[in-house]
């Protein structure tokens, strides 16, 4: 998909999250996209921040480094 | 197995059943118990007596006319009509004395006096309650005939003997295309006037004039059967005693002589029809009294519209092609199944084993879903399937699972009898959901109290005997900012029902919630300029929902399309607890499902993250279930979902594609990026019943079988599992469970199923909701709500009565966010879209019925402002462009949308509508953003470039070779 879809869609869930109480928005935003997302979308999103995130909430980029840690370990 | 096979016949018992206190009498001496209230003809046919009738039958409340039904009561004087004389304690009624007889053989003979004798040759001959009447009186004679010299004293012949008119005679009226009324035959009984009030709601037949001018007749002066308000349902028809209100394929083809007890194909509502055979041929469809979605009751679209099985269009040969620019060339079965097998796991060789995937139908039954799904995950090997609950529910799944538990209504449709307060929210009943919508104005016309959230004045805002208490008109893409406002005003002003929060609901989260829904910003005065409702009106009507007794809320696709579908749903299942208003009758959140089966399509496993009942992929014990049983490896990873296969495909990683019953170029959003997407699959196989608009990218074609040709269940929109039942033999040659099973043996697989029971089986088997689910229980009780388990052996009307699925329910935060779609200068317009009563869907079907006389074509609405800033008048060519995309279609000028917004419907495919939608979607499902997309509106000549290059591509894609000789 475009790389503006994608930022879109990964925004806009960042957004749901970050309004919710609490203070682990990151995770609940990775635990989503490890949900719904197929890992070719997952790896979309790790290759834009590798190539530098651009227009990404940092949320969403704090939640793409739980989802890699996660696969590393899992 | 056995066919659910009635008399066509049922026993009618006269008037409506009642509940009370039971109440004793003797009729004919035989001692019979009936709750209070209850009429002295139906104790009587409760006793197996029955009492001549005519004006009365159990569909509408009595109304003693015809004066057959007279019986004598000891100790009251004269003799009073049955059906409208309530039982009383120690009643002795004799409904058989040589007094009662006289008087109803000389009513039948006054009757008979003005009816033509001509019943060997009348449609209803062998259906006719008059007919009946006459032979169970006795009627042998009659005396009265016209005076020598006067004019014709009757109604029914034209002409009297020396060629002059009869005034009093009225030509048949068959200007709907279903049935005709032929005033001739009418004996005035006021059945008709009654089914259309009482039962439909609609009240356009009336009865005018007084005595022996009385007609029944449809609209003001000058209308017709068409062109008055009339909506086609049939009730009238099925309420005609005679031959006057009949159906036009009865007059074609004869009465019926058994039936089929089905349901019907179209809307979430899942009624129960009679299918109405003579011999192999289907005559009508007739709305079964003892369905429990429905009670009796019909729309224009399952009552008539069934004509599309024998329309010349469908396809019933296999077909294949190398290249979509080919022409269709039909093959045998195996030839086609070959192919198309080849092809699949040729592209999962070159390109990986997720690079095909399927998409499962809302149409088809659950058995058929549940294959489809089961070959992606255990022939494909992967979890890419999904469904067009996408679409349109897949918000209410994520949305009402995170705050309940479970992702379906909590109600079942009797629950509506109960409400006090209903809010209806981004759904238009009376078009979408019929018959649900005839009876919810039944009981709003006893008194419930309705408000209507939409930003359009849909029919229910206001018509005959109903008017919604508030209409708050908001703006397309302001759900959550409505909703969260009359959360905001029901905490700040003390009206929740604290004691229901405390003990069924997690009283954290409702304390996170309660400090940010108070919040001033949430106030209806801090967002009026935003969603364009006044504060006032929404304070009131967010009080009377708090306040006023049980109150449901019931909600369509106006609120799962948006980009904050899901987060609505959260708000709505909010407003539900808040106000105490879950887990009994009359209360409840009430998702009014598009298609017949979506709901079951998305309990059967068709998401790509979810097995069926719900259970996601990576719980390694639910795999478990299905590896054992399917004795392969299932994906623990989530599959990609409609529009992330489309994108997948034009990035070139998603190749195949086998989709059954859904038409996705016509029903998704933005046409140009499905059709990139369709045009860079190498193997696209439809399998549907016409060459529908998909087809036009695909290389194999599957010919589907219609609901009239196969067994299986449908769920609708209350959980209610639905036998369908095979009515007349597939003829295309195989029911579509036959069609995917040979598709997965093509490609390796050993399934081996021989009737859909089988299939319900291993559902039962492997889903817990579905635990006590099989054929022989849905033919013992008609139909059951799931879940069926050891818990609830008979199923489950209601959901959450002692306690949520998930335990405590769970308030969610809802910030509204607003949709990046906006107008503004070069957009100025909000479009949104919707559906109307006589087509369905796509169109496809309905179509390709006679329902195309009410709406021939996609029109634009418009408010007279925005058309006269345009120079539009009505009925224009205009061009709607979108930064998608631009069409044409004709204008309609009406204040029923508000300044700053249009509207159309996306029934026909040369309109194409989603050619103007976006690829903005709800941020948790993906649900696409039909709701809203800025517009420009302007006038035009006629089609767009793009519609025609379109209709010439189609044209060319549908080309077929003659078969070889």
């Amino acid at each position: 998909m475009s790389p503006e879809k994608m930022v879109r869609m990964a925004n806009q869930i960042a957004i749901f999250f970050k309004t919710q109480p609490g203070d682990d928005a990151a995770e609940k935003i990775a635990q989503h996209l490890s949900d719904f997302w197929e890992p070719r979308m997952r790896d979309q999103l790790h290759a834009h921040i590798d190539a530098g995130g651009a227009g990404l909430d940092p949320l969403v980029i704090a939640a793409d480094a739980r989802i890699r840690a996660a696969t590393a370990e899992g | 197995m056995k066919d659910f096979i009635i008399p066509v016949r049922e026993r009618d018992m006269g008037t409506p059943a009642r509940s009370g206190a039971p109440v004793t009498l003797t009729i004919d001496g035989v001692p019979v118990t009936v709750p209070e209230g209850t009429s002295v003809m139906r104790a009587a046919a409760e006793a197996g007596i029955q009492v001549p009738k005519l004006c009365a039958t159990d569909s509408v409340e009595a109304f003693g006319s015809c004066r057959l039904c007279v019986v004598e009561i000891e100790g009251r004087r004269g003799t009073p009509a049955s059906c409208t004389t309530p039982v009383a304690e120690g009643m002795e009624v004799r409904t058989g004395s040589d007094r009662v007889r006289k008087i109803r053989r000389g009513v039948m003979e006054l009757y008979i006096s003005d009816h033509p004798l001509d019943c060997l040759t009348c449609a209803a001959n062998g259906d006719c309650e008059l007919q009946d009447m006459a032979g169970m009186v006795g009627l042998r004679d009659v005396r009265y005939a016209a005076p020598e010299g006067a004019g014709l004293a009757n109604h029914f012949e034209a002409r009297n003997t020396s060629g002059a008119a009869n005034p009093e005679w009225l030509p048949k009226d068959d200007s709907n295309p279903y049935f005709t009324y032929d005033p001739s035959k009418c004996i005035v009984c006021s059945r008709c006037v009654r089914a259309c009030e009482e039962v439909q709601g609609t009240f356009a037949l009336t009865i005018e004039g007084r005595g022996f001018d009385s007609r029944v007749s449809a609209g003001g002066a000058g209308d017709d059967f068409l062109t008055s308000d009339c909506v086609s349902c049939g009730a009238c028809v099925q309420a005609c005693p005679t031959a006057t209100l009949q159906e036009k394929s009865v007059i074609e083809l004869g009465t019926p002589d058994r039936s089929v007890v089905t349901t019907c194909a179209y809307c979430g509502v899942g009624c129960s029809f009679k299918a109405e055979m003579n011999g192999d041929e289907l005559v009508r469809m007739v709305p079964y009294k003892h369905g429990k979605a429905n009670r009796g009751h019909s729309c224009v679209k399952g009552r008539f519209a069934y004509g599309y099985a024998h329309h010349q269009d469908r396809i019933l040969k296999p077909m294949i092609r190398e290249r979509i620019d080919q022409p269709w060339r039909e093959v045998e079965w195996d030839e086609a199944l070959s192919f198309a097998a080849a092809r699949l796991r040729g592209i999962q060789a070159r390109h990986g084993r997720k690079s095909v995937g399927v998409i499962t139908s809302s149409r088809c039954t659950n058995e058929e879903t549940y294959l489809v799904q089961k070959l992606a995950r255990a022939v494909f090997g992967n979890n890419n399937t999904d469904t067009c609950a996408r679409v349109c529910h897949s918000p209410t799944g994520y949305g009402l699972g995170q705050t309940f538990g479970t992702s379906a209504g909590t109600q079942d449709f009797d629950s509506v009898e109960q409400t006090d307060v209903v809010i209806v929210i981004g759904a238009n009943p009376t078009d979408g959901h019929p018959v649900f919508a005839s009876r919810l104005k039944k009981r709003l016309r006893a008194g419930a109290k309705l408000i209507v959230i939409d930003p359009r004045r849909i029919d229910l805002v206001k018509s005959p005997h109903v008017q919604a208490a508030h209409h708050l008109p908001l703006r397309p893409g302001t759900n959550v900012a409505v909703v969260s406002a009359m959360a905001h005003v029901i905490v700040t002003e003390g009206l929740m029902d604290e004691a229901f929060i405390r003990t069924r609901c997690d009283w954290d989260e409702f304390q996170h919630y309660a400090e940010f829904i108070s919040d001033p910003r949430h106030s209806p005065e801090a967002t009026e300029m935003l969603t364009g409702v006044p504060a006032a009106s929404l304070r009131e009507a967010a009080r009377l929902f708090a306040t006023g007794g049980n109150g449901a809320i019931y909600y369509g696709l106006g609120v799962t399309e948006h980009s904050q579908g899901s987060t609505t749903v959260m708000g709505i299942a909010n407003l539900a607890m808040l106000t105490g208003n879950i887990g009994r009758p009359g209360v409840g959140v009430n998702p009014l499902r598009g298609q017949n089966n979506v709901q079951g399509a998305c309990d059967m496993g068709s998401f790509p993250h979810e097995l069926p009942g719900y259970r996601h992929v990576k719980g390694a014990e639910v795999r478990a279930v299905y590896e054992q049983l399917w004795g392969v490896e299932i994906d623990p990873e989530p599959g990609l979902r409609i529009p992330n296969m489309l994108d997948a495909a034009v990035d070139g990683t998603f190749k195949g594609l086998y989709c059954q019953g859904e038409d996705i170029l016509q029903s998704d959003p933005d046409t140009k990026h499905v059709a990139a997407g369709l045009a860079a699959m190498d193997c696209v196989i439809v399998h549907d019943l016409f060459l529908n608009e998909t087809a036009n990218y695909a290389h194999v074609f599957l010919p589907g079988s219609t609901f009239l040709e196969k067994d299986g269940t449908f769920t609708n929109a209350e959980r209610r599992i639905n036998r369908v039942r095979r009515v007349i033999p597939p003829r295309n040659g195989y029911a579509d469970w036959e069609i995917t099973q040979m598709l997965a043996k093509a490609m390796g697989a050993d399934w081996g199923y021989t009737h859909p029971a089988q299939i319900m089986e291993e559902i039962a088997l492997t889903t817990p909701s579905f635990a006590g689910v099989d054929y022989a229980l849905l033919e013992e009780k008609g139909s059951v709500q799931w879940p069926v388990n050891d818990a609830a052996p008979e199923g489950t009307p209601l959901m959450h009565v002692d306690g949520f699925v998930r335990g405590k329910g769970r308030f969610i935060v809802t910030e509204y966010v607003a949709t990046d779609e906006r107008s503004g200068p070069r957009f100025p317009l909000l479009l949104t879209t919707g559906r109307i009563l006589s087509q369905y869907n796509v169109g496809a079907q309905t179509r390709r019925t006679d329902n195309v006389i009410w709406h021939a074509e996609d029109v634009l609405e418009i408010h007279p402002h925005d058309a006269e800033l345009r120079g539009v008048a009505d009925g224009d060519w205009v061009r709607l462009v979108s930064r998608s995309g631009e069409t044409s279609l004709r204008a309609k000028i009406t204040d029923r949308v508000s300044p700053g917004v249009v509207y159309t419907t996306f029934h026909h495919p040369d309109t194409q509508a989603n050619v103007i939608t976006t690829d903005y979607s709800d941020w948790a499902t993906n649900c696409p953003e039909y709701k809203v997309t800025a517009v420009q509106v302007s006038l035009s000549n006629g089609p767009s470039e793009w519609q025609e290059d379109y209709a010439a591509q189609a044209a060319q894609a549908r080309r077929i070779l003659p078969a070889a000789e």
